[in-house]
């Protein structure tokens, strides 16, 4: 029943909604931005693939050139919004608890739902669906309790969306780069370097040097998954596993987390470090990485410690 | 020495440039694959092709970003921020780092039982998180500038992040470890899944321990912050 697709049609029309928000304020090269958006979330399945890659070309080149401005959104005046308070109280906490509530309640009780050839929530995306749900009854929610009309939650949104602005498109735009570099054969290259360098006869410098390989590839690529195969295969089994005998269950769940703490470190991982930075409506666009920065890098040492005395 | 082509290491030279510059990342990403298509000699409509195919297939990733917005947005226009605010300043006991130290041993215990969707950047981080960790300071100080505003923001996100990396990979069910079991095993090295998950655990600890000691110092951190400014100011004055 709430099939990604159906998830990719609501997601369509958030997006022509932020379109028709700012045609009407005369952003034009904005609304062009969201209006591709939304038809690539709406049409792009019945589309030649081409066509798609050429929207997403199109919309690079207005958001790096500066053409997805903020909007002006009215909000309520200070006072409205404290009599608002006062009169709702506690309840306004209603609607933003049941976002995780029914998530976790959908993704856990509700996933059993199914009849033949249907089930109420898409088993292979669960999360994604139950969030689905869980967001809809938690409009109708808000909307009853704030008395609000529909289209005010379609405005909501868009200022929301047109706050976070170019960075909406960065996690996505990342993870297609990945899969081209797949196709490049970056990692096989990458694999092929580090076995150049394989001399390291002490177990503790091969533990750094699988450590920093696997935050280093992650810093790169965004994704510590992207960079688990590649360093692992490259450095990882040749050399804890096979040269010095170490524990692989030790050697993979400890380096998962040295990937991790490239994680914390690198633009490239937007979804996590630059959108939230958007969000939050900072400055710098790189101020949750350093404030993370301190922790990745002394758990990064503490991981090669952990790594040396656990796994030989 | 080498034998073998460097070529496809093209994008990432072109990534780390482009970033180091500070262009926008959006132009920086697309002029990377766009260069990685060039190397290894792909026509260019095949080009577009791959680009729209794995932009299709990555649909899925903005959502968890986008759905609960229209929420958020309908609250934060009746004073959920507001009301989050009233409400953190009535418990006494409450700082910045207090409470984020809580939200950090909350979303770390709940994303080790695989309960990854109950915080979040949208629907957690900025209607509740971030307002509460900043009226706390305000309560305490009397004045909150925009820099520590900031500085308070930029770690609320940081903790949401730390409490769900190092919690998530402890959980058995979690696409991770059977990522990395599945890997090894196509290298023909057996491992158990519950032992990948289990040996995550000391790291887990660690993280918290030391985000958890960062969170502690946060406040006299902010303090000093404070401190420095306003005699900044009176010097000025």
């Amino acid at each position: 029943m709430i099939s990604m697709t159906l998830l990719y049609y609501i997601a369509a029309l958030l997006f022509f909604a932020v379109a028709f928000f700012s045609f009407n304020d005369k952003r034009y090269s904005s609304a062009l931005f969201w209006c591709s958006y939304g038809l690539i979330f709406l049409l792009g399945d019945l589309m030649p693939p081409a066509l798609v890659g050429g929207l997403v070309v199109l919309m690079a080149f207005v958001a790096g050139f500066g053409g997805v401005k903020g909007g002006n959104y009215q909000t309520l005046a200070l006072q409205q919004r404290l009599d608002s308070v006062k009169r709702l109280g506690n309840k306004l906490f209603i609607p933003a608890l049941m976002i995780p509530g029914l998530t976790v309640f959908s993704a856990l009780v509700l996933v059993h739902i199914q009849g033949d050839g249907w089930s109420l929530l898409d088993a292979k995306n669960a999360t994604l669906s139950a969030l689905g749900l869980a967001a809809f009854f938690a409009v109708l929610a808000a909307l009853y309790l704030t008395k609000e009309r529909p289209q005010q939650a379609l405005k909501e949104s868009s200022r929301l969306i047109e706050a976070i602005g170019w960075a909406f498109l960065l996690p996505q735009l990342l993870a297609t780069l990945g899969l081209l570099f797949n196709q490049a054969g970056v990692g096989e290259t990458v694999s092929q370097l580090t076995s150049l360098y394989l001399n390291l006869n002490h177990p503790l410098l091969a533990v750094a040097c699988y450590a920093l390989g696997m935050a280093l590839f992650t810093v790169i690529m965004g994704n510590a998954f992207a960079a688990f195969p590649v360093i692992t295969a490259g450095i990882g089994i040749p050399l804890l596993v096979l040269q010095h005998g170490g524990d692989p269950a030790i050697m993979a769940a400890i380096g998962m987390f040295c990937g991790y703490c490239g994680t914390l470190l690198t633009p490239m991982a937007a979804n996590f470090n630059i959108v939230p930075a958007a969000l939050l409506e900072l400055p710098d666009k790189n101020a949750v990485i350093k404030a993370q920065a301190p922790t990745a890098l002394l758990l990064l040492g503490v991981n090669i410690a952990l790594m040396y005395l656990l796994m030989f | 020495m080498i034998d073998f082509s460097l070529w496809p290491l093209l994008g990432i030279a072109v990534v780390m440039l482009g970033f180091l510059l500070k262009f926008n990342p959006v132009l920086v990403v697309t002029v990377a694959a766009f260069a990685t298509g060039m190397v290894v000699k792909m026509p260019v409509l095949t080009w577009l092709e791959s680009l729209g195919t794995a932009f299709l297939k990555t649909r899925s990733l903005p959502l968890i970003l986008l759905l609960p917005l229209a929420v958020v947005g309908l609250l934060e226009r009746h004073g959920l921020r507001e009301k989050a605010q009233s409400w953190i300043q009535q418990i006494k006991a409450a700082t910045t780092g207090r409470l984020l130290l809580v939200y950090l041993a909350l979303r770390e215990s709940s994303a080790a039982a695989g309960l990854t969707s109950l915080g979040g950047h949208p629907q957690m981080v900025r209607p509740l998180l971030s307002p509460m960790a900043e009226a706390a300071f305000e309560q305490k100080h009397q004045s909150l500038p925009d820099k520590i505003k900031y500085q308070i923001r930029a770690m609320s996100a940081a903790t949401d992040n730390i409490g769900l990396f190092f919690g998530e990979d402890i959980f058995v069910a979690f696409g991770a470890i059977i990522l990395m079991h599945t890997f090894l095993r196509e290298s023909g090295i057996e491992t158990e899944p519950l032992h990948i998950a289990l040996w995550g655990i000391p790291t887990a600890i660690a993280a918290f321990l030391i985000h958890g000691t960062r969170l502690v110092r946060f406040d006299a951190y902010l303090a000093r912050q404070l401190q420095q400014q306003l005699t900044r100011e009176q010097r000025h004055d």
